[in-house]
């Protein structure tokens, strides 16, 4: 049985009622009209695609475009035609086969091996950033003192920028992810971010060191590619990437587990659940909404409905990972669930480069802190905590904790 | 079973590594997929099934052997 939605009736982006299932209006979307047209912000229109196997469809599909360049791609910000990027070639905006070229040339930095290599300094990166809580008053702010330095400290270690310049890429990243900024606040914090990457990236091309960007040059250098621009882009994307989305799993990961002690307790006591455990945050969660939009380059078929060439598509993965045709009782939290075909990492060729990085954050970030404060409790009640529904990355600002 | 791993197509996502690590790996140049064990059966058929279907890329397949 099906029945009409008015799209004018769908306010979007929708807002959620309850902090951790997608807005009412996704899931009849889902049920009754899952490829639906709407109106953007901006006055243009688009497909949102709300159920699970349609999502892996359009992700997998290379007939949809990633480039957000192109006529027709959506753009969630209000009064402006596109997303506005940093200027700089960058892989999340290509298609094959420059997209494939690019995205090898780096995969080797990131297979499931490397990121296991890295555990020892990511566990002592943790280990600092409690000890520093620990010692401070309580209550503390858990995205301060955890969340926001560990994969701030962990992507900049892999990239190669110094420690001390850490503080003023999250200042600049947390604007740019926020949907609410101002559009000149918002150009100015890609401004810095740029000038400032452009300038590492010449310090690494003069001096290349052991590090992600030093190992990029020497590498284009023997192909004869060399690019400063490539170079700056990767660095970009990496760089943001790798900042806000583990930041916002650590502070809503803690603050579900924390409101689950049933949960919280079986992780706590035996680390072999963790993985299991992460894999359920990020179905659950699936924090990264506007990540998986495309533009058709042709007329494609979704789920009955044609999708003309040159419009845009938004994968809502959140809604999708709640899907009750692929997960049983979506709703529900459950660590033993075993459903890694979840969305959270969006699918097709542009899949989470950093995946298996974030995977490993999260495990050594949770049974850290379940081990080394086995009294954490949250110092403010769950319903008002600052849950961040104006930024294209769901997440909180502040999580108080005591101990 | 026998697997069948597409390099050309591969994204390099690791999934299939932490499906199931007997039966692939990661090369360390590129981080395309390396095919350890061809055939597989039994337990490790079930995971490498679960590997097929994660595949992001498409890459993996089972043939009968």
């Amino acid at each position: 049985m099906t029945r009409a939605v008015d799209h004018r009736a769908l306010n979007f982006p929708a807002q959620r009622t309850c902090p951790y299932a997608p807005p009412r209006e996704y899931a009849e979307l889902r049920e009754h009209s899952p490829v639906h047209r709407i109106e953007l912000p901006n006055g243009s229109s688009a497909w949102l695609i709300t159920r699970h196997e349609h999502v892996r469809a359009v992700l997998a599909d290379t007939r949809f475009s990633s480039d957000r360049g192109k006529p027709g791609f959506p753009s969630l910000l209000a009064g402006q035609a596109r997303t506005n990027l940093s200027g700089y070639p960058m892989m999340i905006s290509m298609d094959p086969p420059e997209h494939s070229a690019a995205r090898r040339a780096v995969l080797g930095e990131f297979t499931v091996r490397r990121m296991q290599a890295l555990q020892p300094r990511i566990q002592r990166i943790v280990d600092d950033c409690l000890d520093a809580m620990l010692a401070g008053p309580r209550p503390a702010d858990l995205v301060t003192a955890l969340s926001l330095p560990v994969p701030s400290l962990v992507i900049c270690e892999l990239l190669g920028v110094p420690y001390a310049d850490h503080d003023f890429f999250q200042v600049h990243t947390t604007s740019l992810v926020r949907l609410s900024t101002p559009p000149e606040e918002r150009s100015r914090s890609m401004g810095e971010l740029t000038a400032y990457l452009s300038e590492l990236v010449s310090a690494k091309q003069a001096e290349p060191g052991d590090d992600l960007l030093g190992r990029q040059v020497l590498k284009q250098r023997e192909n004869g590619t060399e690019d400063h621009g490539a170079l700056v882009g990767l660095a970009f994307l990496l760089l943001l990437a790798g900042h806000e989305t583990t930041a916002n799993m650590i502070s809503l990961g803690t603050l579900i587990l924390l409101e689950n002690p049933a949960a919280l307790a079986a992780v706590r006591d035996d680390p072999a659940l963790t993985p299991g455990a992460v894999e359920e945050l990020l179905r659950y969660l699936t924090i990264v909404e506007n990540a998986t939009s495309r533009v058709a380059t042709t007329d494609i078929e979704v789920g009955g409905t044609l999708i003309r060439a040159g419009e845009g598509v938004i994968c809502l993965g959140h809604t999708a990972d709640h899907d009750p045709e692929v997960f049983a009782e979506p709703e529900r939290f459950d660590i033993a669930r075993g459903a890694r075909h979840h969305v959270a990492f969006g699918f097709g060729p542009h899949q989470c480069l950093g995946q298996n990085l974030a995977r490993l954050e999260l495990q050594v970030v949770f049974d850290t802190l379940l081990r080394r404060v086995p009294t954490l409790a949250l110092a403010t009640p769950s319903d008002q905590l600052p849950f961040k529904d104006d930024a294209s990355v769901y997440g909180l600002y502040a999580l108080p904790v005591t101990w | 079973m026998r697997i069948i791993a597409d390099t050309g197509r591969c994204v390099g996502a690791g999934q299939c590594v932490l499906a199931e690590p007997t039966a692939f790996d990661q090369d360390e140049q590129d981080g395309t997929v390396v095919v350890l064990t061809e055939h597989v059966a039994g337990e490790a058929l079930t995971r490498t099934r679960q590997a097929v279907q994660l595949c992001p890329s498409g890459a993996l397949s089972l043939a009968e052997d």
